[in-house]
């Protein structure tokens, strides 16, 4: 393999560049970015960089070092717009093609958006130019601010508005936010952190439409109700970045379909990070894009699925001076134990935190864990050895007859 | 020289944050050995003192970031700088921290 390109230049992308010259290939490395920027570190964009306590440099997820040592060509601020049949061409928006032997997908997604969102004052929170965005208009004094989603966006971007002192509600359209998530029991813990934040939460009603002409000025719900607004976060998910491969041979169904080593129906081309459907499953969380590109460039120089991998899954989320971490998968009907630690009168966590476990058929299945880091990191741990199959196993070769 | 804690309180395979500024954690290995490093895990906002002990490997709590106690180097990504290490002491029993020990030379 001579040329390997890697389409999408955040975590997964740069994961995969690294994981490529770790395991010595020493051709050619073009990495696609649609943004202009250099990899960086999205999660701290809805915490410490709206709260103005990270710059830009504490985001970069490279120093100028190592993006030397890793000996690319970067081709930034340009999209992909498509894939040839056989997988040995990207195309990019300018018009440019880019030969390659091998391609690793890491397009990432893209913030879902609402119809009329082009209003001024409204935002998504994706990227570090949707932050900077948000940031300067959370800067020209006290905002009635709308978080339109309670998901892990919403909610951790309510948290940074209500802490710089502006008026925040969150509307969510579910009874309860997080619930595919958690479940109701922990769900409701969340709920409570709004609560307990000073955050208004709208539960149980959707959005009709945003309210303005030039500038947005409220919110329509469907239950008829209208939020005054200054400012409105759109927080309602993100849509795997996929479209540029429509016509190619690849299978796409809410992501690039691969099998359980990132490898695609076309050997040469891997899928890592949000926009990749490993083994049926598509995960947006930061530490399956830096885990999944090790198993995807093994396979990808291989030619074939030599390694699998299906981590247990992990995230956290700091909100309201809380640190929650969650470790496994919870399906509807788990059992949830708090184990460690309490959960106070007003539903929100105890002053020390608490630890919860899921289970089914008598077995943990998932860990949450709220201000616990060690106690959570041991169950972590735990669950890795009882529910995590073998990181790497030799996939057996099925006999040919 | 900061006291830490008496030697029995700190369990082979436990740690000690120090709430200095910038707070120091202070480990005791599954060996016996003690070592200090600073507690904020360099990549992002986390305390190592709340890590998981291996050897003389210390594994950041929220993103697996790892360090070597002895020297405080990152073993692993997503840490990229290392974390500065302290020489620790043990006086009539207690267990006191140096401050300013340079790189590679935490005892």
């Amino acid at each position: 393999m001579r040329t390997v390109t890697i389409v999408g230049a955040s975590l997964a992308g740069l994961y995969a560049a690294r994981e490529l010259r770790a395991q010595g290939f020493d051709g050619r490395l073009v990495i696609v970015g649609a943004e202009p920027h250099h990899p960086y570190d999205r999660p701290p964009l809805s915490k410490d960089f709206l709260l103005g306590r990270a710059d830009e440099n504490r985001l970069a997820l490279a120093d100028p070092e190592e993006t030397a040592a890793l000996d690319a060509e970067w081709l930034l601020g340009v999209r992909a717009r498509g894939l040839d049949t056989r997988g040995r061409t990207v195309l990019l928006g300018d018009g440019r093609t880019v030969s390659t032997d091998g391609v690793v997908i890491a397009t990432g997604a893209a913030a879902r958006r609402l119809p009329g969102d082009s209003l001024a004052g409204v935002h998504t929170l994706r990227t570090l130019d949707d932050a900077r965005a948000l940031r300067a208009d959370l800067t020209r004094g006290p905002r009635r601010v709308v978080v339109i989603g309670g998901g892990f966006i919403g909610a951790e971007t309510a948290s940074s508005c209500a802490r710089l002192g502006h008026a925040v509600t969150v509307v969510e359209a579910a009874p309860l936010p997080l619930v595919p998530q958690f479940g109701a029991r922990m769900a409701a813990v969340c709920a409570a952190l709004h609560r307990r934040g000073g955050v208004e939460l709208v539960t149980g009603t959707g959005v009709a439409a945003l309210r303005g002409t030039a500038t947005v000025t409220g919110v329509d719900l469907t239950d008829g109700r209208t939020l005054p607004a200054d400012v409105v976060i759109v927080g309602i998910g993100a849509v795997p970045h996929t479209s540029w491969l429509t016509g190619s041979a690849l299978a796409l169904h809410d992501g690039v379909l691969c099998d359980d080593g990132c490898v695609t129906a076309l050997p040469q081309v891997v899928a890592v990070g949000d926009v990749a459907r490993a083994g049926g499953t598509r995960a947006e969380h930061w530490t399956s894009a830096t885990e999944q590109p090790r198993v995807a460039v093994t396979n990808l120089l291989a030619g074939r699925t030599l390694t699998t991998a299906r981590p247990v899954p992990y995230f956290w989320s700091d909100q309201y001076g809380c640190r929650i971490q969650f470790a496994g998968r919870y399906r509807e009907g788990d059992t949830v134990h708090v184990t460690e630690g309490e959960i106070a009168d007003d539903g929100a966590p105890g002053a020390s935190g608490f630890l919860a476990r899921y289970e089914r058929d008598g077995r943990t299945v998932a860990v949450l864990g709220v201000d616990r880091p060690r106690a959570f990191l041991r169950a972590r741990r735990a669950l890795q050895r009882t529910e995590g199959r073998p990181d790497e196993r030799r996939r057996v070769a099925p006999a040919v007859l | 020289m900061i006291p830490v804690c008496r030697l029995e309180d700190l369990p082979e395979g436990e740690s000690v944050r120090v709430a200095t500024t910038p707070p120091i954690a202070v480990f005791r290995t599954e060996d016996g050995e003690l070592y200090a490093i600073d507690d904020t895990c360099t990549h992002q906002d986390a305390s190592l003192s709340e890590g998981w002990l291996e050897g003389c490997l210390v594994e950041c709590p929220l993103h697996a970031a790892s360090f070597d106690l002895r020297t405080g180097e990152p073993t692993c990504l997503p840490a990229r700088r290392p974390v500065r290490t302290h020489r620790v002491t043990v006086e009539d029993g207690v267990v006191h921290v140096h401050l300013g020990a340079e790189e590679g030379t935490a005892a």
